[in-house]
């Protein structure tokens, strides 16, 4: 739970490295009150999203990943990963987050979630 | 009155289904002996090329099993041939030496596989393709995945081939005759099914006669006339059967190919019968089971006394059970002066049906590739309609006559009501549409258990679905309830029973090998195999984690606003001071909301935040306690009451056996959660009638409960049987919980298994089969090795950290 330095270029945060976020799941990182998960699909593709579900605000991140998406563990919606839709009959989005990957790092731009 | 003595030999399809017959006719006429040369039950012989090819087990084609002979007090002696039989005492005897009396006998003896005597054909590694022993050594036989020949291109050379390329063989089938199965198919329809196989890589060699089997010691290889050498380990003969008749011979009756029997199945000796593959009627032998039920209907007619019953010839229609070839063929497709045809080709879909008509009435069809027509126009034959006025269309089937094209629903729903569905066992479609409506089915298992119908060879079952769907209306779904979710059509019983047949060991082998349609599965797929998996392979299989909803992830209960509950075991309900005073310290130290005692006996700590897990469960393991699993399809409650400790009625010691079944049994997953109950006597204060399973204690034992519910659905228990001891209560318990285990379908509790699979079926094979219930029993505990391990002191040492802790906790200050 150590805080990162935000000593960086421009407005990117490293928050930690890739192999921190197991694969089809996902990690938080906590700012204040705001919670953002950052997802890994199976094929390494990672995500971020505010770790609140459309529906109830139930913890994205505590869902099961499968394909591109996240089934939300409280009522079993389904929310897509890179557009933050709800999927199928349901409707609603979650606030998606820009999360950039270099040299095995995970970086998140501060500016977008402030 | 005294009962008479009726004596059968052989332990087949035939007389097993005429037994059933005579049970519902005249249920307490004979004493039943059976003498059966094959050292068990009677099975689904058709059934066979399944078990070959991986695709059932043998346990799944079993008719009777032994609960079922001994309910109906019959004595079956397994692995004994009669070798004689004395009609002047009226007496057979077996190889064994028993000598049992008889006052009505049945010859029931099948057929002999026959063998072409080449030079060689004795050689170790030269089968048939007859019964379970023939398949379990061709099984063995394939292990070295090496090559087999099969001689015979006919149904069973044909299954017996696909069967041993699934397992991993190298096949070449050789054929006698210029085109395969060329008793059911023309030509053509044999060039199609020909290239079928050998595009699965199965090679075909017709116009082939065997010269002679190679090899000193065992089969080393198979030379044919023309001279050319086929290298192989294993050679089988799928060349014909002779019906058996030796004992008919021996014993001095009428026997030409067959033993003779009259249209009432009996022989020249008015106390014996025969039925089966074994009897000759009218000059005809059978070899397929339709006519044969047919025997056994009225031969069970004969033996109650009723001779107005008589056998009636009707050709039988021919379907290859291999996966993925449609083929259906019945009648006669012989050319000749006075018969006309009709056949449609489609070269590019591998489609080809030919009608034969004779007088304008149809005597034969063959389809190829595509057979939803196959009912019809036997329907047709059947009953010798007239087609002249639909001669134009009748090739493209019964969709095209009348106008406009119809779907296969409407196809269905305008047969007949007397039309053949299930040809193995002659069930029409009024009789399945009239079970369904009578007795409220919604399921095809349950159709197939009332009316038998699609359950031998399975071919129809597309047909008996179509006609659910049409009796039921939208409430029935063929697809919602066979496929387990949008990534596979497969249901849950066949991935399970997949998984197992090709030895599938992680979720990716299983998503490769059975086809499923995304890339990693969705959120109700992936928890199913996963417990399929850990189920079935409890040593090797290392658990997915990710593929486990959070609550089994983390070992605790997600609440609305994303806290946990947490709640430990208290066995069987039992507490004490120092349990009580941990809680408490844990409660005021974690700043816990809210305790409470849960409809279980036990108590809950809600409101917990995440992070704090680890440190919580800390100090309850300090104290003693395990996790109580509230939130896991496994074992969850044992409820129990004081029981004969402290109660004034308690009989036996409810609470003690109670604590015994949950030590026994904490940890196991099961395919849905798990509540037991143990109450102290009838009065049952634990509740345990609506348990998933219940104990309820009386004078002279235990009487175990099963199938209860107080959920969604209340449901009274049923009873499973009683026991004398604790230990057979256990045993018993534990036995039966490995079996549902074994079967369930995912999120599927013990009632709603217990009514797809039949009550009676898991009372049999756990009450009455000794060695069944040792098995299951054996089971359970081998894979309790893996499964009894605290997940909460495993987290304590820091399995899964990453699971309680932030990736990272940006600085609010910093930021800005
Ligand atoms: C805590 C408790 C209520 C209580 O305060 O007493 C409870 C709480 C929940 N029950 Fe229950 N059930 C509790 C006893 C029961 C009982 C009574 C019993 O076991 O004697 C039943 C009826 C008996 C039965 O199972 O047939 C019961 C039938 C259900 C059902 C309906 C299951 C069904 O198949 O019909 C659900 C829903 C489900 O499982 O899908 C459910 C689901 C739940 C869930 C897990 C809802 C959820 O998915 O989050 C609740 C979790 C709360 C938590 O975090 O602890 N709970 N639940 C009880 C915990 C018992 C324990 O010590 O582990
Ligand atoms: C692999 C395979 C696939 C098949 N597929 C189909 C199909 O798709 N459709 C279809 O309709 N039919 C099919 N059949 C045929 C069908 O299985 C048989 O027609 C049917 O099982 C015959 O029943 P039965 O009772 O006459 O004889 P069997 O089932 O052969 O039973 C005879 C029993 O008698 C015992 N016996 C013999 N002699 C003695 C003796 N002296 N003393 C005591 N016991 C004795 C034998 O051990 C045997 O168990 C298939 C058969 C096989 C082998
Ligand atoms: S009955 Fe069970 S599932 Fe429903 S609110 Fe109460 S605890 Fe939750
Ligand atoms: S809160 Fe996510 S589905 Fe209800």
């Amino acid at each position: 739970m150590s805080a990162v330095s935000l000593a960086m270029s421009q407005s990117l945060v490293d928050v930690g490295a890739i192999d921190d976020v197991p694969q089809r799941g996902a990690r938080c990182v906590k700012k204040g009150d705001r919670t953002i998960a950052i997802f890994r699909t199976q094929d390494d593709q990672f995500f971020a999203l505010e770790d609140k579900c459309p529906h109830k605000n139930g913890p994205l991140s505590q869902g099961i990943v499968h394909d591109g998406c996240v089934t939300c563990p409280l009522h079993n919606w389904v929310i897509s990963l890179s557009s933050g839709q709800a999927q199928g009959a349901d409707e609603g989005e979650t606030r998606t987050f820009t999360v950039e990957v270099r040299d095995g790092r995970l970086l998140l731009d501060l500016e977008e979630m402030a | 009155m005294e009962k008479q003595k009726l004596v059968i030999i052989g332990n087949g399809m035939a007389p097993g289904r005429m037994l059933e017959h005579l049970f519902d006719i005249s249920p307490d006429a004979y004493d039943v002996t059976i003498f059966n040369a094959e050292p068990r039950v009677n099975y689904d012989r058709i059934m066979l090329s399944p078990v070959l090819s991986g695709e059932k087990s043998f346990e799944e084609i079993i008719i009777h099993g032994d609960g079922w002979y001994i309910k109906h007090n019959i004595m079956l002696y397994k692995g004994h041939k009669i070798i004689e039989i004395d009609r002047e005492n009226k007496t057979v005897t077996s190889d064994q030496c028993t000598t049992a009396p008889y006052d009505k006998l049945v010859i029931a003896t099948g057929s002999n596989p026959f063998i072409i005597p080449v030079p060689g054909h004795k050689l170790p590694g030269v089968l048939s393709y007859r019964d379970l022993d023939d398949v379990t050594a061709m099984m063995l036989a394939a292990q070295a995945r090496d090559k087999a020949v099969v001689i015979g291109g006919g149904l069973l050379g044909l299954e017996a081939a696909a069967g041993l390329q699934n397992r991993g063989m190298d096949v070449t089938v050789v054929h006698l005759m210029p085109t395969l199965m060329e008793r059911q198919l023309d030509p053509s329809a044999g060039y199609l099914l020909q290239k079928e196989l050998e595009s699965r890589g199965i090679a075909v060699k017709t116009s082939s006669n065997t010269k002679c089997i190679l090899g000193d010691k065992k089969v080393q290889g198979l030379e044919l006339e023309n001279g050319e050498v086929i290298d192989c380990s294993l050679v089988v003969m799928a060349v014909g059967i002779r019906p058996n008749g030796f004992l008919g011979t021996e014993a001095g009756l009428d026997v030409n190919r067959g033993i003779v029997v009259d249209k009432q199945m009996r022989t020249s000796d008015p106390d014996i019968l025969s039925l089966g593959e074994c009897a000759e009627i009218d000059g005809q032998v059978y070899g397929l089971v339709a006519p044969l039920y047919e025997m056994a209907r009225i031969a069970a007619h004969t033996l109650s006394g009723d001779d107005s019953q008589s056998f009636q010839h009707q050709d039988t229609a021919t379907k290859l059970k291999v996966t993925g070839i449609d083929l259906f063929s019945v009648g006669d497709f012989a050319e000749g002066e006075d018969r006309d045809e009709i056949v449609l080709r489609d070269a590019n879909a591998g489609i080809y049906k030919r009608v034969i008509l004779q007088d304008n009435k149809i005597v034969g069809t063959v389809l190829y590739g595509e057979t939803s027509d196959g009912a019809w126009f036997n329907d047709l034959k059947k009953k010798g309609t007239d087609v002249s006025e639909m001669r134009d269309t009748l090739i493209f089937g019964q969709a095209y006559q009348g106008g406009a094209a119809m779907d296969p629903m409407a196809a269905v729903a305008a047969l007949p009501d007397d039309a053949e569905i299930c040809g193995c066992n002659g069930i029409c479609k009024s009789k399945i549409v009239g079970t369904i409506t009578e007795k409220g089915l919604t399921t095809l298992d349950e159709v197939r258990a009332h009316t038998k119908a699609s359950a031998s060879c399975g071919t129809c079952t597309g047909l008996v679905e179509q006609l659910m769907a049409l009796t039921l209306g939208d409430s029935f779904d063929a697809n919602a309830q066979q496929s387990m979710c949008k990534c596979t059509d497969l249901g849950h019983g066949d991935v399970r029973r997949l998984i197992k047949a090709k030895e599938l060991k992680t979720i990716p082998a299983v998503m490769q090998e059975l086809q499923w349609k995304t890339s990693c599965g969705c959120a109700k797929c992936r928890p199913a195999l996963n417990y399929y998996l850990v189920c079935d392979w409890p040593d090797v299989y290392a658990d997915d984690y990710q593929s486990r909803y959070i609550n089994e992830r983390v070992h605790a209960n997600i609440q609305k606003d994303g806290t946990y509950s947490v709640v430990p075991r208290m066995w069987g309900g039992m507490t004490s001071s120092s349990e009580l005073r941990a809680i408490a310290d844990v409660v005021d130290k974690f700043d816990i909301p809210a305790v409470k005692v849960t409809g279980g006996q036990r108590i809950d700590m809600l409101g917990i935040k995440k992070h704090d897990l680890p440190a919580v469960w800390a100090d309850l393991g300090k104290a003693g306690f395990v996790s109580g699993q509230a939130y896991a399809k496994g074992l969850r409650t044992v409820k129990t009451c004081v029981g004969s400790d402290w109660c004034r009625f308690g009989t036996q010691d409810s609470t003690g056996l109670g604590i015994k079944l949950e030590k026994f049994m904490w940890g196991s997953w099961t395919p849905a959660k798990l509540k037991l109950a143990v109450s102290g006597c009838p009065r049952n204060c634990a509740e345990a009638t609506c348990k998933d399973i219940g104990i309820i204690c009386v004078d002279s034992g235990y009487e175990i409960h099963f199938a209860g519910a107080a959920g969604l659905d209340i449901k009274g228990t049923q009873v499973l049987g009683n026991v004398l001891s604790e230990n057979e209560a256990l045993e018993h318990v534990v036995a039966l919980t490995q079996m549902y285990r074994e079967q369930g379908f995912y999120l599927e509790r013990i009632y709603k298994w217990a009514a797809r699979i039949g009550l009676d079926e898991i009372r049999q094979q756990i009450m009455e089969n000794d060695e069944r219930r040792k098995d299951y029993f054996d089971r359970f505990v081998f894979s309790q090795k893996f499964a009894q391990v605290d997940p909460w002191s495993e987290r304590v040492s820091g399995k899964d950290k990453h699971e309680f802790n932030p990736l990272a906790t940006l600085d609010l200050e910093a930021a800005e």
